[in-house]
């Protein structure tokens, strides 16, 4: 065959071919295998590309970003002047997963958010698990990320995690692994909606050649989810959902926004807000509305200034009250976060096991608590080899990455951690799973992971088939987090 | 809706048409100024910064020097001029953003788009040669904006108060305009009704996208009378007041009907309207132009004022 430079089907053989010459075999390639042959996952959408002629696909690139321009589909960075609002970088080559790997994904995603919502329950009420001598008490003490406030209450209609971001890593064909539960307010689910729908615009031929589950109806379930779990003081009336943002500086604010208008429901600031008559009451060209349901993206510390920071801005003095008399319902409940802490991470396996009664489908990554001498012990001696991550920190801030790191980096980070060993914990440095990426100089590997988002209502779970695929674009490095440089794909689930 | 919204939905639209009548002015401006001589050409910029309301702030910066590049660069993207074109494209954009859930994609599209080209274009210093691209796409891009609007947005109290920005704001500048431009085309009241500088008075006309349409109405007689109750009491004239007033009337009442009753807006509306209904011409001149005006811009100031506190656009 005689194609240009450029073409798909040169790109996919070098790819594979530079894959198997001096890849490291130590990492698996979603979509060859090892012997060079394409994955099932891959297949259809690899006959696909090698029908593209050349440079088709860099230009659709550029396009891509003029409509992401376009469309503000932006997010702010903090402490950078220059540069208010970036893009988060869109490959356009997606992560695709094959029906039966998503199958076990999800039973076992939905085992584990079944447990999270049981062990808030528990640990806001009778603590049996500490009881039972399977979570150590000191955990719970002097975490700020406990809130003494929902002590004894239950959030309506048993719900405390709303939604649910669980990211994933995979190591191999069937090791897929948990890195963080995400139970506060977790972002990002609106790229994966519009990952797909640039997708859709962009490649509309490749929709009807490869069957993928769509996620556009993700909105609308939320709708529903949240409008399930009404409070006591919710009328008869339709439902008044609202979002709670903490305004167009948040680097989160385009997803706000789009939500809300997905969804129908207003986008309200603190500022528009205020206690009426028992309940949430938003400002409204005609007075005062009650708020039913409130979809915060403000986090716990900021939500109530009487009770909790009294400087914030952000939220609305007297919330809690009102939470706790069954005016209004917030999603996610406050005090979730006790759940997705760091520390409490590396217990999961015994929560899942222990309100289940089921061994965990999905693995934890191992982890080291550094809280524990012999831990701490190993960790020091192994820094080079180790992630290192604060218990409290998110976003790939403060975290060392022990492979990357200089000696003199390391030396730094050992000090602090020997300082205050219980802020940490220690993970091995995961050959993580790669997908190929359209750079510059053509296909290219490198690594993911994904961040299924979970819904959570009293008639039960339901997981949108994807998430969002977060990708680390720079060679070889395995921080995959917007803030430090990494991008999104489109992820795939293929039907059956 | 909320009241915060509405009054983000308020001010984009204000800030847009405010941006779009100020590259009409320039646009008249530069073409008046090509075709006199160096005086004469600095006189007209002088009345187009006048007319924007930024003498102090322009003559704090250059004196009296009102050269053309100068003047241009003041109003389109001087640092020193916080209401410049760019600050206002900003904040349209802003706002836009603000009510995002409130408009549509298309408008928060063509609102962002119109700010991005902007930016671009107004990036460095405009120069005699690039002024006419960049008024084109200013104005090109507003009534993209318009379209979008019109086209997809839900016929609702959101809508309502897009509307209500969009002529609170035409309506004072056309009244400005006129009233600048007819304070330097007549120093005394003795001048009305005399025979004028053809010239000047198409330069008002073209400042309001009007020239074409006065000279069809009227066989291509230039008369100051003609062309005052043209721009003021012409409802046929999309940028005259009495249009203005007709479409705030519309947007008010739909309102009222979707709220279920009238507020203090609606008073002030109703005497405003009635006001421009009922007056000739003749009544305005004996009046005096400039007083008939001002008392109008005071009105119209008064009514958004009201509108914004009718509809709790803040605390």
């Amino acid at each position: 065959m005689t194609l240009g430079k450029g073409c798909g089907l040169c790109e996919l053989w070098r790819y594979r071919d530079d894959r198997m010459n001096n890849a490291s075999p130590s990492s698996y390639d979603e979509m060859f295998a090892a012997d060079g042959s394409v994955r099932p996952a891959y297949r259809g959408y690899s006959e696909w590309y090698s029908e593209q002629p050349a440079d088709h696909l860099r230009r659709k690139g550029t396009e891509a970003e003029a409509f992401f321009r376009r469309t503000g589909i932006t997010f702010n960075v903090y402490g950078n002047e220059d540069a208010e609002e970036r893009l988060i970088p869109f490959d356009m080559v997606p992560r695709i997963i094959t029906a039966h790997q998503w199958r076990r994904l999800s039973r076992g995603i939905e085992q584990r958010v079944r447990a999270l919502n049981a062990f808030l329950h528990d640990l806001y009420h009778r603590q049996e698990i500490v009881r039972a001598g399977r979570l150590p008490a000191r955990l719970l003490e002097k975490n700020p990320a406990f809130l003494p406030q929902m002590v004894g209450f239950t959030p309506p209609g048993g719900v405390y995690t709303h939604i649910v971001g669980i990211d994933l890593v995979r190591t191999g064909e069937d090791e897929f692994m948990v890195l963080e539960d995400n139970a506060r307010t977790p972002s990002g689910v609106s790229y994966m909606l519009e990952n797909r729908e640039t997708m859709m615009a962009m490649f509309p031929e490749l929709f009807t050649r490869v069957r993928v589950r769509e996620v556009s109806d993700y909105p609308r379930r939320l709708a529903r989810s949240l409008a399930a779990c009404l409070p006591p003081a919710a009328k008869g009336h339709q439902p008044v959902v609202a979002v709670l943002t903490p305004g167009i500086y948040n680097s989160a604010y385009f997803e706000h926004a789009f939500l809300a208008d997905q969804m129908g429901a207003e986008l309200v600031e603190g500022s528009d807000l205020r206690v009426e008559n028992g309940r949430i009451a938003m400002r409204t060209t005609q007075g005062y509305q009650p708020i039913d349901v409130l979809y915060r993206r403000v986090d716990d510390e900021y939500l109530d200034p009487l009770t909790f920071n009294p400087d914030s801005m952000l939220g609305v003095s007297g919330i809690m009250d009102v939470y706790r008399a069954g005016g209004i319902t917030i999603a996610n409940a406050p005090g979730t976060g006790i759940a997705d802490d760091k520390a409490i991470y590396s217990f999961m396996p015994e929560i899942v096991e222990f309100y289940t009664g089921e061994k965990p489908i999905l693995p934890n990554v191992p982890t080291w608590r550094c809280s524990e001498p012999d831990a701490l012990k190993y960790v020091l001696e192994h820094l080079s080899e180790l992630v290192v991550k604060e218990v409290h920190g998110s976003g790939g801030y403060g975290m060392l990455i022990g492979p990357t790191s200089s000696k003199k980096e390391i030396a730094a980070f050992a000090a602090k951690l020997a300082a205050r060993p219980h802020n940490y914990i220690a993970q091995p440095t995961l050959s993580l799973s790669t997908v190929p990426i359209l750079s510059r100089s053509g296909l290219t590997p490198r690594h993911v992971d994904l961040r299924p988002f979970v819904l959570v209502s009293p008639g039960g779970i339901d997981i949108t088939p994807g998430g969002l695929t977060r990708v680390a674009l720079k060679k070889g490095s395995l921080v995959v987090n917007s803030s430090q440089g990494g991008g999104t794909k489109d992820s795939w689930v293929l039907d059956d | 809706m909320l009241g915060r919204s509405a009054n983000g939905i308020f001010w984009l639209f204000r800030n847009l048409e405010r941006a779009e009548n100020t590259a009409r002015l320039i646009e008249a401006g530069f073409r008046m100024a090509l075709t006199r001589d160096a005086r004469d050409a600095s006189d007209e910029w002088r009345s187009v910064i006048v007319t924007l309301g930024l003498r102090a702030a322009y003559e704090a910066k250059f004196g009296g020097d009102y050269a053309g590049p100068n003047v241009i660069n003041f109003i389109l993207r001087d640092r020193d001029n916080p209401g410049n074109v760019l600050a206002m494209c900003e904040l349209a954009r802003t706002n836009a953003r603000m009510v995002r859930a409130g408009i549509t994609r298309e408008v928060w599209e063509s609102v962002n788009d119109s700010w991005m080209r902007m930016r671009d274009l107004l990036a460095r210093p405009v120069t005699e040669t690039r002024l006419g691209d960049v008024l084109d796409t200013l104005r090109r891009q507003s009534t993209q904006v318009r379209g979008a609007m019109e086209g997809t947005m839900l016929r609702n109290e959101i809508y309502n108060f897009a509307r209500l920005g969009s002529f609170i704001e035409r309506a004072d500048n056309t009244a400005r305009i006129l009233d600048v431009k007819y304070y330097v085309l007549l120093p005394s009241i003795s001048y009305v009704g005399s025979s004028l500088d053809n010239v000047q008075w198409e330069n008002v006309l073209r400042s309001l996208a009007g020239e074409r349409a006065y000279r069809w109405l009227n066989a291509g007689r230039m008369e100051a009378r003609g062309i005052a109750e043209f721009l003021i009491l012409d409802s046929r004239f999309p940028r005259s007041l009495a249009f203005c007033y007709g479409k705030l009337r519309s947007n008010l009442e739909h309102l009222a009907r979707e709220y279920g009753g009238e507020t203090e807006a609606h008073a002030i509306l109703r005497e405003a309207d009635c006001d421009l209904h009922h007056t000739t011409i003749d009544a305005i001149f004996e009046q005096g132009l400039h007083e008939y005006i001002a008392q109008f811009i005071n009105r119209n100031t008064r009514l958004a004022n009201q509108i914004q506190y009718d509809y709790r656009f803040i605390d």
